[in-house]
């Protein structure tokens, strides 16, 4: 029984590690292996990793957030257009307020007035993404400071891309505050028993509303580092974002319905995501048989991850 | 403990407490006291008022008039949040654990174990409750995750986990219900532990034989009211009973059940299991017949129902309807045997309501009425405007929502819905649950009434004087199995005044505990 339910449980990494050999047999010799493809793979990843820490957040406290593609993108704009006024840290400050402004509606809406995260954040999509097509003019804002390009997303240290210093920081704070603090803990207790976790006096209000907060603004940082990267703000970027990163989540085991998360596996799952799509393009698939490609391998790993509940 | 002062301060004190709801009197003028380091019993039939006290303790409610003490400890703010500091923790059915966390996790949610970093120590948290549960004779494993514990263990956590937080005042309302016989046992060895800790312990069950063997004084409220309190070696199950039934009528002793029973049988179980309850379960049910289900709660009176109704599927045996072995897979298939649930959650189950009276009325039938999936105004209205006059229905118009009618109103509306598509046999969850005597009273005068028709109907209900006024026969049941099939003539008092409720009530309560439900 036990043995059964890990083996379910780690199931990720064991795939993550099948598709792994199978592209470098498979796609060796079309460079698969070689480290600039590697590294690619990080940096294409990060913003979803950095998402997805968050959004295991989202989904442990029992709520799901839609809005974070386009807040990506609202972000994005908002930071090159702050850029232009009032400099780099202009730009960076309007960027993480675009994400703390639209956490705190999202989360305002949800916990007070008690609609559903689902239909809240649904909305808040074509709201961030209206928004940002408005104040852009559909156009692409582009940055030129040099040192905000390779702070977020474009530089490197040495072979390194600044990206994963990225990735790993947002894993580490993110799998150490929900395993070792008591807000993880209550995160953890409001997902899997709201009334309980209220009896024992815990305001699981104020934890929905935070967890809100915490993927916007997640999802505001992955707009600036989609910035840094293409050197432009632009309200595309990030589009679609949500299904990647609610995949990587539940991939990676936590629950969509609440209670049981692990920071760890959702980054294992986004760069599992990363992985498929890289070898999907050197496999030489058109962008329509990707899509199929990668929607029926998700779907198939998902199935396998998930306890079947009756 | 410090005997000295546990002995002299009572763990809680309730001085002319009373209570209303409305215009309704839920408690008048009560006074309860519990010792710290005993077990008191609250016993009282439905609406005599326990749980009113329980919730004034629990701060759930505010007492209109009177004074609430815990260990001389005046409350004042009368809030959860004060009765938690004051002391008190009540038991819920499985409500104050988070499944998905691990016990220890669970005992020490919101008051958890930190390193000097400020960092969860979970390692401590399972020592800690190691230590917790050894010190109590518990043996739970404090890494188990909590919703994989059996219901007894789940309960014991719960205990402890109340314990942890210094409750000195323990709440237990039908702890028993989802607990084995041995699952009881170790329940009670703990409580006894704990009273010798100086605990002052409430308990609240319907099964009097639990009450004979752990508790050390009983206190008896009726009606709103105190009514006696006594040690439980003063007092023997007839006398409990006889307090408890008490000596009103309630309005109900005038209901005439003229023998309608023909010789068909619309209804039959052949040794009839479900998964868990009921237990090899059979019975015959004639057309023109009224049969009761009686039985403590947790003993699958309810199960019967659900079973037949195609909620829950059958393990073993045959269901005959009209002679004939069938499969009753779902509530579709039910209907379609002629079979209607009436169940006991009316405002989930029952009604949608927000729609109007009419459209409630409609809703079973709505097929017949309709054509091309439109459905007819005129056989909409005429069906409606039938029933609402031929079930009493107080209501302002056949438009108006279900919201707005009262209980017993509402329970009609239900009534009438399932008549509507003219079911052979009728079964009734807790028809008059939380309804009013009045309405009470014509909801049994209907049931006989559908008998006369020659339907047969099913009653279950934990009011026995609602079974003793409808019912022809009567099936007593405990742990899933009916272990009684009475006459409703039986229950009579000899050669007395027939129509005497009281005698047979106390007649049946006795019927009910002479069987512990853990066998």
């Amino acid at each position: 029984m036990s043995i059964l339910k890990n083996w379910r449980q780690n199931i990720i990494y064991l795939g993550f590690v099948v598709i792994f050999v199978f592209f470098a047999i498979t796609l060796g010799h079309k460079g698969f292996l070689e480290s600039t493809n590697l590294l690619n793979i990080v940096r294409q990843t990060a913003m979803i990793s950095v998402m997805a820490v968050a959004m295991t957040y989202v989904l442990s406290a029992g709520e799901i957030d839609l809005s974070i593609g386009a807040v990506a993108g609202l972000s994005s704009v908002a930071t090159a257009m702050g850029m232009d006024v009032g400099g780099v840290l202009f730009g960076i400050v309007c960027g993480l307020a675009t994400g703390a402004f639209v956490g705190a509606i999202n989360g305002a809406l949800t916990t007070r007035i008690g609609i559903p995260s689902f239909l809240t954040t649904l909305a808040m999509m074509g709201i961030a993404k209206g928004t940002s097509m408005w104040i852009s003019s559909t156009k692409a804002v582009p940055i030129l400071s040099d040192g905000y390009i390779w702070l977020f997303g474009g530089g490197n240290i040495g072979p390194i891309p600044v990206l994963l210093f990225w990735t790993l920081v947002a894993t580490a704070i993110g799998h150490v505050v929900l395993r070792k603090t008591t807000f993880g803990r209550w995160v953890l207790a409001t997902g899997g028993g709201e009334t309980a976790a209220r009896y024992s006096g815990i305001n699981t209000a104020s934890i929905k509303f935070r967890v809100l907060i915490i993927s916007s603004m997640a999802a505001a940082i992955a707009g600036m580092l989609y910035a840094g990267r293409f050197q432009t703000g632009r309200f595309q970027l990030g589009e679609g974002d949500e299904l990647s990163v609610i995949a990587a989540a539940v991939l990676g085991g936590t629950s969509l319905f609440g209670g049981k998360g692990s920071v760890v596996g959702s980054i294992i799952g986004a760069l599992m995501i990363g992985l498929i799509n890289n070898g999907l393009i050197l496999a030489g698939l058109e962008f329509s048989q990707q899509l199929i490609a990668r929607g029926a391998i998700i779907i198939l790993a998902v199935a396998i991850s998930q306890n079947r509940k009756a | 403990m410090n005997t000295a002062a546990a002995d002299s301060v009572p763990a809680v004190r309730l001085t002319g407490v009373s209570k209303s709801f409305g215009g309704v009197r839920a408690l008048n003028d009560v006074n309860l006291e519990v010792k710290a380091g005993e077990i008191h019993a609250l016993l009282g039939g439905n609406g005599a008022g326990k749980s009113t006290v329980l919730k004034i303790l629990r701060g759930v409610h505010k007492p209109d008039a009177g004074r609430v003490e815990v260990f001389g400890h005046l409350l004042s703010e009368h809030t959860p949040d004060e009765s938690t500091r004051a002391g008190i923790a009540m038991i819920f059915q499985e409500m104050s654990l988070v499944p998905t966390l691990t016990v220890a996790q669970n005992i020490f949610l919101n008051q958890e174990i930190k390193t000097e970093l400020g960092l969860l120590d979970d390692r401590q948290a399972v020592e800690k409750s190691r230590t917790l549960f050894k010190a109590l004779d518990v043996d739970v494993d404090p890494e188990a995750l909590a919703g994989d514990l059996g219901a007894g263990q789940r309960q014991l956590t719960e205990i402890v986990k109340a314990i942890s937080r210094k409750a000195r005042v323990l709440i237990l309302d039908e702890p028993s219900t989802a607990l084995s016989a041995h699952d009881v046992e170790r329940l009670f060895t703990f409580l006894r532990k704990l009273k010798s800790e100086g605990v002052g312990i409430i308990y609240v069950s319907h099964r009097m034989d639990e009450i004979m063997r752990i508790a050390d004084r009983a206190t008896i409220f009726r009606d709103g009211r105190h009514v006696l309190t006594a040690p439980l070696s003063e007092l023997s199950l007839e006398k409990v009973i006889e307090v408890v039934v008490g000596g009103q009528s309630r309005g109900l002793s005038g209901i005439e059940r003229e023998n309608t029973k023909q010789d068909t049988v619309l209804l039959e179980l052949r040794h009839v299991s479900g998964m868990l309850k009921p237990v090899d379960a059979s019975l015959k049910l004639h057309a023109g017949e009224v049969i009761g289900i009686a039985g403590l709660l947790g003993s699958g009176r309810s199960a019967i129902a659900r079973l037949l109704f195609g909620l829950d599927q059958k393990n073993s045996g045959e269901i005959l309807v009209d002679g004939k072995v069938v499969e009753i897979t779902s509530p579709k298939a039910a209907i379609a045997l002629g079979l209607a649930l009436i169940p006991e959650d009316r405002l989930r189950q029952g009604v949608i309501i927000e729609h109007s009276v009419a459209n409630n009325l409609a809703l079973s039938v709505i097929d017949r009425i309709s054509r091309w999936g439109f459905t007819k105004g005129k056989a909409f209205q005429g069906l409606a405007d039938k029933h609402i006059s031929e079930l009493k229905v107080k209501t302002a118009s056949a438009n108006s929502p279900v919201r707005t009618l009262s209980g017993g109103n509402q329970q009609k509306v239900v009534l009438g819905k399932w008549l509507a598509s003219d079911p052979r046999v009728i079964i009734l969850d807790e028809p008059t649950a939380g309804i009013d005597i009045g309405s009470k009273s014509e909801i049994i005068m209907l049931v006989r009434q559908l008998a006369r028709q020659g339907k047969a109907v099913i009653i279950i209900s934990s009011e026995l004087n609602e079974l003793l006024s409808a019912c022809d026969r009567i099936l007593v049941m405990a742990d899933g199995h009916i272990t009684r099939d009475i006459a409703r003539t039986e229950l009579d008092a000899p050669g007395e005044d027939v129509s005497d409720l009281q005698y047979a009530e106390r007649a049946l309560q006795k019927l009910l505990q002479e069987m512990p439900g853990n066998v």
